[in-house]
């Protein structure tokens, strides 16, 4: 017997008779202001909300934050700012990256993105600088309604982000950019009319 | 533990730790602050206790399905793309992921948190094998760089003051002597483990759950650790044991609801990743280790602790740990939850973990998925006594208890004697050893016992 | 309405005026109590040590003891949850049963079967109040400081009914004490140290008295507090209750 064989077969004899009822899950949240909270929820963690009316306002506050020299990948179509992806970038060198999100979670300032909104799966990770835009009526309230949406995606690969790379390892004193991105800055985009 | 040396039981190194009263003070604080922001992120969601019913449930229903469900989630992450490998032991487990890495000739491999591979004691068998390992969370890379274990699941250098850690980065990554600001040591251990993650080809992670409907594994990390290691390399090993998993994806909108919640009071971890296929070129190995979780599935009493997220709740807001560090408890996984876990693998060795608690249930609280760790502290307690570990000082302390207090006459009477001890020779009662009397006064010795008031003043009534 | 009283053997023969206390306040409160005398103890001393198969003898006497009693009451949360969760002997199964559904840690008793809405009791004092653990989260006296859910006390109640008394507010309202049973003595180290902490919590906020429904915690507090030499003094809830200083 492979050890594939025997465990299999040991839990099957471990395993306790099924429960009476299968399990309840919890429905839709309390109704929540929804963008009102990821703002002030992003702000918690760390991170920074920054409303817009379109892509093209982006650069502007880029370029309050950033020097001209800085090394910046945008995927946003529109932005008219950085390189464009897959043009011989060195990522480990990039200061900031700009992407698209998928939508975005109001109870805890998570942004959901997935591999086909990145360019490369390391670029959010690996970049020193992080913004992510997303349209302000692709918040939802909660984890349920989050899931609700991603439903039976096939993506390869997804992550929700929550603010800047952190750590409070060393006497639970919170540190911004432990390994990944220093900062989090989420471009919210106004509802369209 | 190495023949030889005899393990301390956690009294003694509890006992040890507590010589430094104004450490354990610092310690204690420091665990009470995150039971605290715990606390207040709970607090946030009114329906909190409803969401911890919810995931008890999801677990139970895992635990008498979990014969299907593991068929499913090898089904479909084989269909995903993914190497699935199965380990009944630590031993197999380890060999598995050796030869997996020895294959594609990689000499070095960054990990993130993985409490099996602890488990499983992995590093010290890749090592011995030639292979570096780089553990990439910088709390498990400062324990590391000191040769010692975590000392909590999440918190794994909690143990640890930034003082220390300032030199023990001046020793090992040449930050200048005496610096220890949080800011500037993190900043330290960014750069140096950033040369790790660029020139690693190979990235170990753990998985926080593994989702049979879908055969992705989600890992959530604050740091970004895991993503950059399995970004960057070539090959991604998941060690995960085959508790891990949970029937579908939407199941983890309660499970990620409450782990940071209950972990650290953050609404949610950073980065909450869901590897479903490999990136091209990039293989996934997953390794599904039992380790005497099938065991422990078939026992009433104990199967409940299979349902264990990790999140670490049951640490911070226990009494006991929090007044005796993790160390004491001399298992990869410490604290209660730990206590409960720890004897199934070696009752010999692990047999003073469960009397390492006062039963307040302080844990049982806490926990998100409801798991009744107070309670089967309890039942270790008597299985333990059962199967003959337990000290015959104190089976014979227990037999003369039980003679005193199975018979009135002999109660009456033990207890007039004691108190006329109490009363007359105390010193007899206080000698060194009565580890009461050590930091503590004996109670004054009444003249009259209850009983004895009641005869003369209502029996006759 | 007639009560069987179960001391606590240790209150028994180290503390015997809160078994007064709780006597007096019962009648008070127009109880008929009754003392069965061949009583010793619920069994916990061995069970918690992990031999409960050796309190067959303290079970046996306890339910030849209170098998009758159509209410049993013990100023005590961890002795009563004790019976309530492993009151067993052979073949006595309804009996153990009767027990452990008509059992009662006196503050329950107060608040849930006499329903009490006043007192003549007087104590004027600052206390602070160490809900034991067994009471609190096993018992649930009082809601627990972990749950998202309404905040009750059955203790904060009854003490509230007193005259005089002023309850302190702690850092840490449902920390253990650290007694813990044999863990007091196999643990010394920490037990003395989760007491020590306790104690400087009730410091800390100015209490003159700590008062609990456990006298086993409130032994270990004042162990503490005497070799401390602090003015600090325990006095069992039912002593508060009963009193009229």
């Amino acid at each position: 017997m492979t050890s594939r064989e025997k465990i299999l077969a040991a839990v099957k004899k471990s395993q306790p008779p099924a429960p009476p009822s299968t399990p309840t899950r919890l429905d839709g949240a309390l109704p929540v202001e929804a963008k009102t909270q990821f703002k002030e929820i992003v702000k918690a963690i760390g991170g920074s909300v920054i409303e817009i009316e379109n892509t093209g306002q982006i650069a502007g506050h880029v370029g309050q934050k950033f020097p001209a020299e800085a090394s910046i990948l945008c995927s946003v179509p529109g932005a008219g700012i950085g390189t464009p992806p897959n043009d011989g970038v060195v990522f480990e060198k990039l200061n900031l990256v700009i992407l698209r999100a998928n939508f975005a979670v109001a109870e805890n300032g998570a942004v959901w993105i997935t591999d086909r909104l990145l360019p490369d799966r390391v670029l959010p990770f690996i970049c020193e600088h992080l913004a992510l835009v997303i349209d302000a009526s692709d918040i939802v309230p909660t984890l349920t309604e989050a899931y609700e949406i991603i439903g039976s995606d096939q993506y390869h690969f997804g992550t929700f982000i929550a603010g800047p790379s952190k750590t409070a390892d060393i006497e639970q004193s919170l540190v911004l950019g432990a390994h990944g991105p220093k900062s989090l800055t989420v471009f919210m985009l106004a509802e369209k009319n | 533990m190495t023949s030889g040396t005899k393990q301390k039981d956690h009294a003694t190194l509890a006992g040890i730790f507590n010589d430094d009263e104004a450490r354990v003070d610092w310690h204690d604080k420091t665990l009470w602050f995150v039971r605290h922001k715990r606390d207040l992120a709970a607090r946030q969601l009114p329906e909190w206790e409803q969401l911890r019913n919810n995931a008890s449930q999801i677990k139970n229903f895992v635990l008498s399905n979990l014969h299907e469900l593991l068929l499913d989630f090898e089904r479909n992450a084989i269909f995903n793309g993914a190497h699935v490998h199965w380990a009944e032991t630590p031993e197999e487990h380890n060999d598995i992921v050796k030869n997996i890495i020895a294959r594609h000739g990689v000499t070095k491999v960054v990990k993130s948190k993985s409490m099996l591979t602890e488990e499983c004691h992995l590093n010290e068998h890749l090592e011995k094998n030639g292979i570096e390992v780089v553990d990439t969370d910088l709390g498990e890379r400062i324990v590391q760089l000191a040769n010692e274990p975590p000392s909590h699941i999440v918190l794994p250098c909690i143990h640890w003051k930034k003082e220390e850690i300032g030199e023990l980065f001046h020793q090992h990554l040449g930050t200048p002597k005496g610096v220890s600001d949080p800011v500037v040591l993190t900043s330290a251990a960014r750069q140096h483990l950033r040369e790790q993650f660029m020139t690693s080809k190979a990235a170990i992670t753990g998985g926080n759950f593994a989702v049979a409907e879908t055969g992705e594994v989600v890992v959530c990390t604050n740091e970004g650790n895991a993503d950059l290691g399995v970004q960057l390399a070539d090959v991604h090993i998941v060690c995960i044991g085959i508790e891990k998993i949970i029937p579908a994806r939407k199941d983890l909108a309660i499970f990620l609801r409450l782990l940071a919640r209950s972990a650290t009071g953050q609404p949610i971890t950073t980065y909450s990743s869901h590897f479903r296929r490999p990136r091209a070129g990039q293989e996934m190995h997953i390794v599904l280790v039992d380790n005497g979780r099938s065991a422990r599935l078939g026992s009433d009493d104990y199967r409940a602790g299979l349902k264990c997220i990790r999140c670490g709740a049951c640490f911070n807001t226990c009494p006991v740990y929090r007044r005796s560090g993790g160390h004491s408890y001399h298992t990869a996984v410490a604290g209660p939850i730990g206590s409960i876990l720890a004897p199934a693998l070696d009752m010999k060795k692990y047999a003073d973990l469960p009397f390492a608690s006062t039963l307040c249930g302080s844990c049982s609280n806490v926990c998100p998925v409801k798991i009744n760790i107070h309670e089967q502290l309890y039942k270790w307690r008597q299985d333990l006594v059962r199967n003959g570990h337990v000290p015959l000082s104190k089976r014979l302390g227990v037999g003369m208890m039980r003679i005193a207090l199975s018979n009135v006459r002999v109660f009456r009477m033990g207890g007039w004697i004691v108190r006329r001890i109490m009363e007359h020779f105390p010193s007899i009662l206080t000698g060194s050893f009565n580890p009461w009397s050590k930091q503590r006064e004996l109670p004054a010795a009444p003249r009259q016992s209850f009983r004895e008031w009641y005869k003369q003043n209502r029996a006759k009534k | 309405m007639t009560v069987g009283l179960f001391i606590p053997c240790y209150v028994d023969q180290f503390y015997p005026r809160v078994g007064i206390a709780t006597l007096e306040l019962l009648e008070k409160c127009g109880v008929q109590v009754i003392f069965p005398p061949a009583q010793t103890c619920c069994g916990q001393p061995m069970a918690n040590a992990g031999f409960e198969y050796l309190s067959d003898g303290c079970n046996a006497l306890f339910v030849k003891n209170f098998g009758e009693c159509e209410y049993v009451v013990s100023p005590s949360g961890s002795c009563v949850l004790h019976v309530k969760d492993h009151l067993h002997v052979a073949g006595g199964d309804e009996k153990c049963e009767k027990i452990r559904s008509r059992i009662y840690e006196l503050t329950e008793f107060l608040t849930d079967v006499l329903k009490l809405k006043s007192l003549e009791a007087s104590f004027k004092h600052r206390v602070g109040l160490h809900q034991g653990c067994h009471g609190q989260r096993g018992l649930r006296l009082a809601q627990m400081s972990e749950l998202v859910a309404p905040h009750f006390s059955k203790t904060e109640q009854l003490l509230a009914l007193v005259d005089g008394l002023e309850l302190v507010s702690l850092d840490r309202k449902d920390e253990c004490c650290g007694f813990g049973g044999t863990f007091s003595i196999s643990e010394e180290a920490v037990s003395v140290k989760m007491g020590k902490d306790r104690v400087a919590d009730h410091q800390r906020h100015g209490a003159e008295y700590i008062t609990g429904s456990d006298m086993s915690c409130l032994m270990h507090l004042e162990g503490i507090l005497k070799r401390q030499q602090s003015p600090l003094k325990v006095v069992h809830i039912a002593e508060i209750l009963n009193s009229s200083q």
